[in-house]
């Protein structure tokens, strides 16, 4: 990893870094990399995870839906506006998109 | 003057319903303490100015009779954790004026009940440490010994309880968030099953890992204020069915003393004293009558490993809703782009910037396969191997941390060995299983040891049971 790995993150990440943070995000990264690349010596099956193939266990996990149709929410939508950081008209501004 | 240092919330009921005294003077004793106390020891990060009223309104179900076991108990909330129309900020810059638009499951359920909210605590930024120490509100003292950390990143819930603020707290544990403090603060609290208690309108740190998990005084406070917490909630998905609830219940052994150590897991890298104290408490239980064997989990060592994948990889998904866009901290900007980078940079701190980077790095092109779909798999692994170890025994046993309270400011640089302190707690979140953290005596310096049960899914019933037989061998 190199400094040019994390700005290329940082914006992936939507996140501004200061020089010394990104040097400093470099540093970390290694020693925390370094201690979770232990789980490379573990042996695991090739077999998909949760979704698709028929190797499922009973361990395996699901995912559980709802129907889609409407329910009465209480949210506060009042609250809900009253919170953006810029409105107009009870809708929500942001800067120019295109 | 009420007892606070020794009150339960059985004998703080027994008193109200037989009006020794009332909602209003058992909170106005805790406020009292919180004014003393919390200047030095800032476990609250707000302490609500209706709760006199709020004890009033809960006086009136002691006269209808519609009075619960929790109605006039103070509860101190993590601040994570959703009450409608007041501030939650999860310790962080970002949400520092953000109103919850809606209240979480177990909020509305614990108002019902009559429940009192003396204020929201102090945690890690976002969850994210161990030691209460990256909160964008300054530092959270532990009340036994104030020049040392209270542990994380429930810190406030746990120092707020520890230092008689309130009698009774809820934190969130993601990897021992509730346990750890509970070690240095001296206190019981209970990681409870995945999915046992509703996640709804908790502000996620790692989905498949959150749970949010009572602090007690003792393990009857922790039993009660779960068994009130646990029910299936249609809004959360991952809540576990009343079905499978009772089908797990009903695999009881009937005489349940096994008790497997995995010594295996900590011949090492803990301190002296922890580990006599364990050795003691292990006398203890076996002069008690329980069957001590040893274990193998061979895959156990890795959990630490797992879980700085699996979680960062769910932070930096989590996280990508602060945008500076429709609520919480905004910063000024040229375009979207400039608004999203400057409002993550200054509304994040150090710890949940390092964090979203490493989980946007397992999650990219490339990486995905080698880091987080292998910690899946590993995952798999752990759980599978504790599962059935369950088969064999009622209890896994271990210390709750490898060391006992640290000193403030410690382990802040150096990241990994302050992701060390949570070594023990990885695997019940991994597995899911529930876990609780009991009090086990005290070392030379006055600071607290801790030992931790883990037991099968659904199986918190045993875990109670062992903390309140361990209670009268202590």
């Amino acid at each position: 990893m190199n400094i040019k790995d994390v700005e290329n993150l940082a914006n992936l990440a939507r996140i501004e870094l200061g020089e010394d943070e990104k040097k400093e995000i470099l540093s970390d990264m290694e020693s925390i990399l370094e201690y979770v690349k232990q789980i490379e010596k573990v042996e695991v099956p090739a077999r998909q995870l949760a979704g698709g193939d028929d190797t499922k266990n009973e361990h395996d996990l699901i995912n559980v839906w709802r129907e889609d149709k409407p329910v009465q929410r209480d949210f506060s939508r009042d609250l809900i506006i009253s919170q953006f950081p810029d409105s107009k008209d009870g809708f929500l501004k942001v800067k120019k998109i295109l | 003057m009420i007892d606070l240092k020794n009150l339960t919330i059985e004998e703080a009921h027994e008193s109200l319903k037989r009006g020794e005294f009332t909602c209003r003077e058992l909170a106005n004793a805790y406020l009292k303490v919180i004014k003393e106390k919390n200047p030095e020891i800032n476990a609250y990060i707000e302490v609500y100015d209706d709760v006199l009223d709020q004890a009033d309104e809960m006086q009136k179900k002691f006269v209808s009779k519609t009075d619960t076991i929790l109605t006039g108990i103070p509860f101190a909330i993590k601040d994570n954790i959703l009450i409608k129309e007041r501030i939650v900020s999860a310790g962080s810059k970002i949400l520092e004026n953000y109103k919850a638009s809606y209240d979480a499951t177990i909020i509305k359920n614990l108002k019902k009940a009559g429940a009192i909210f003396l204020g929201r605590t102090n945690m890690d930024e976002f969850a994210m440490g161990s030691s209460t120490q990256t909160s964008a509100f300054g530092v959270t003292k532990n009340p036994i010994d104030t020049t040392r950390v209270p542990g994380g990143s429930s810190g406030g819930s746990a120092a707020a309880l520890a230092g008689d603020m309130t009698l009774a707290a809820l934190g969130t544990d993601t990897c021992g968030s509730v346990r750890e403090p509970s070690a240095f603060c001296g206190l019981v609290g209970l990681k409870p099953t995945y999915g046992a208690v509703s996640r709804q309108g908790i502000i996620a740190m790692g989905n498949s890992l959150d749970q949010v998990s009572p602090f007690g005084k003792c393990a009857r406070d922790v039993e009660i204020i779960f068994d009130f917490l646990s029910n299936y909630d249609e809004e959360d998905s991952t809540s576990v069915s009343d079905e499978l609830r009772d089908s797990r219940l009903k695999n009881q052994n009937s005489n349940s003393k096994k008790i497997g150590v995995p010594w295996h897991l900590f011949k090492e890298g803990i301190d002296t004293e922890v580990q006599e104290n364990f050795k003691e408490s292990l006398d203890k239980l076996k002069k008690a009558g329980y069957e001590i064997l040893d274990i193998e989990l061979p895959h156990a060592k890795y959990s630490l490993a797992v879980y700085y994948i699996i979680m960062p990889a769910e932070v930096s998904t989590n996280l990508s809703r602060f945008d500076g866009i429709r609520y919480g901290y905004s910063a000024e900007g040229e375009n979207l782009m400039d608004i999203y980078k400057k409002s993550r940079h200054n509304g994040f701190g150090k710890e949940v910037r390092r964090r979203i980077i490493l989980g946007t790095y397992v999650l990219s092109h490339g990486y995905y396969d080698a880091y987080y779909i292998k910690a899946l798999k590993v995952r798999e692994k752990i759980k599978t191997e504790i599962m059935e170890t369950f088969k064999k025994v009622d209890y896994i046993l271990t210390p709750t941390v490898p060391i006992t309270a640290f000193k403030l400011g410690e382990k802040l640089d150096d990241p990994v060995s302050m992701y060390l302190c949570d070594i023990f707690s990885a695997p019940a979140n991994l597995s899911g299983v529930p876990a609780i953290a009991l009090p086990s005596g005290v070392s030379k310096d006055g600071l607290k040891f801790s030992i931790q049960f883990m037991a099968s899914h659904g199986r918190e019933d045993l875990l109670f049971e062992v903390g309140k037989k361990f209670e009268t061998i202590m």
